[in-house]
């Protein structure tokens, strides 16, 4: 599903972000993305994404070679991969059904299919008695549930989520745990950055760890490993 | 494209034109000005190229009036020798009495006044038909040699005076208009990077979705397209009223004779709408696109 071969990026100012990286990642896995602040993790993101090119290796996503990606070819790519912030990124002047809906808009979906799949995706998220809200009417872990809604509607065989829980208190955070185990479960493949040590330690999947730019750790059923 | 997607296009370009309306409106003007000093220069330069055509038209001739006392043998001769210029096409000659009744007709009911004179003054008189009017200066250097000659009298000095200042002005003009719409244009893309601005985190969240560059890039180039053709239209109203106000203030204040120089409204119109609509447009898409190579990585 994602598979990364000897990614190494340089960042023009001559910082080392990411030396060497090699691991692959299979269609419905669920894995953690960990290590202390600086060591690479958002750089390992944005390449995934195509927001930065690598300086050296290939990257596979699906079946395909996204190491050279047209600039026009790029949103399709992200069609396939949906997202998750830390910091939610829903747009305060439309209601939740609205923020979701839009996700759907504007990659020219029919006004059909959007009516049928966002209440459809609203239920499984669990905020189907939240749809004529607007975000601030929302709590936390509800705004982030809108946003992992966003994030699934388009049907993506793969969900990244950069530190879903850090602004969530540890209960809450259990609860979009849930969402995200249960989106895992339907096939999505699940890659998710933290520093939720409790969670980790708690969920018994694969982590993979990153220090100073180089994966020092990939444990199938791995705990966090860091005392922070 | 889907026709719900132009919709929707469009509706954001209205919503982002509306947000910040300050900025919309100056550029809706500034678009506005450079336009109608546009036309102010067109309505100039072909009212001026105008009225030189017509004055070829009717100048195609020169006259040489001939000294006195000279012999009507003398008259002929003169008339032989100016037959001979090359491009000289005919000549006819005008004796001093037909002059003086030429004179009464054009006058009018005021003729009457010309038979007070104890003398006809005027003199006899050659006009001569060119080939062309591009060789009256050479055709007038000939006339000079010929004796018995008193003055030449010829337009060219006129129709050139006429073409010299319709070039001027265009050529200041559009220099000047250059220079305004690249304000214009600025403006413009000023007011794409504040609907930019205001869009951030929608575009943020586009981008990540998948929406395609131009997805993402056409609600604000037809913003841009949008705030040119308001300044165009507002410029084709001014230009067309200020154009039918003067026109006829010309006609009434003058006479109906002088109005005939001027190039009919709709004419007029003619040239400058599709010329507005394009300029207006176009500097407004153009505007939008530098603010967005510029403000919008996507």
């Amino acid at each position: 599903m994602i598979e990364m071969k000897n990614i190494s990026k340089v960042y023009p100012k001559g910082i080392q972000a990411l030396t060497n990286i090699n691991f692959k990642i299979e269609k419905g896995d669920f894995v953690f993305l960990v290590g202390p602040s600086g060591a690479g993790k958002s750089t390992f993101l944005k390449i995934l994404l195509k927001e930065e090119e690598p300086t050296e290796g290939t990257i596979y996503v699906g079946e395909q070679n996204i190491t050279k990606l047209s600039t026009r070819k790029i949103p399709y790519l992200r069609r396939t991969i949906g997202v998750v912030f830390q910091d939610f990124r829903l747009l305060p002047n439309k209601t939740v059904y609205e923020n979701v809906a839009f996700a759907m808009q504007i990659i020219e979906a029919s006004s059909k299919e959007i009516r049928r799949q966002v209440p459809m995706i609203l239920g499984m998220v669990g905020l189907s008695d939240r749809a004529a809200q607007y975000p601030h009417q929302l709590s936390g872990g509800e705004k982030q549930r809108v946003s992992i809604a966003r994030a699934i509607v388009n049907n993506p065989s793969i969900l990244i989520a950069d530190e879903p829980t850090g602004n969530l208190d540890p209960e809450t955070a259990w609860e979009i745990m849930k969402v995200l185990r249960q989106i895992n479960r339907r096939g999505t493949t699940v890659l998710m950055a933290t520093h939720a040590k409790d969670i980790v330690d708690m969920m018994q999947q694969r982590v993979i760890a990153l220090e100073k730019g180089r994966v020092v750790r990939d444990q199938q059923r791995g705990a966090y490993g860091y005392e922070d | 494209m889907k026709i719900r997607t132009v919709r929707y296009m469009f509706n954001q370009g209205f919503t982002g034109l509306w947000r910040n309306k300050n900025m919309s409106l100056a550029s809706i003007s500034s678009v506005a000005a450079s336009l109608m000093i546009l036309g102010l220069i067109i309505t100039l330069v072909l009212n001026i190229n105008n009225v030189a055509d017509l004055a070829q038209m009717q100048f195609d001739t020169i006259q040489v009036f001939l000294e006195e006392d000279i012999s009507q043998q003398k008259i002929s001769e003169i008339g032989n020798s100016i037959l001979k210029i090359n491009d000289v096409n005919r000549i006819e000659y005008e004796s001093k009495e037909q002059a003086l009744l030429n004179m009464k007709e054009s006058w009018g009911e005021q003729g009457y006044l010309l038979d007070t004179l104890e003398e006809n003054y005027l003199p006899n008189s050659y006009i001569i038909y060119l080939n062309s009017i591009d060789r009256a200066e050479f055709v007038v250097g000939e006339l000079a040699t010929i004796d018995g000659i008193d003055m030449i009298k010829y337009h060219q000095e006129i129709i050139d005076t006429l073409l010299g200042i319709a070039s001027f002005i265009k050529t200041v003009g559009l220099a000047l208009i250059l220079v305004l719409i690249l304000i214009a244009m600025f403006i413009i893309s000023n007011t794409i990077r504040l609907a930019l601005n205001a869009r951030r985190q929608e575009i943020n969240i586009m981008k990540y979705v998948g929406a395609t560059n131009w997805f993402i890039r056409w609600p604000f180039i037809l913003e841009g397209i949008i705030l040119g053709l308001l300044g165009a239209i507002i410029a084709l109203l001014i230009t067309y009223y200020g154009y039918n106000y003067a026109y006829s203030a010309i006609s009434n204040q003058f006479t109906v004779v002088f109005s005939a120089y001027l190039i009919p409204i709709g004419q007029m119109m003619n040239t400058t709408i599709i010329m507005f609509i394009v300029i207006g447009s176009g500097v407004g898409a153009l505007g939008s696109i530098v603010s967005l190579r510029k403000h919008l990585r996507v």
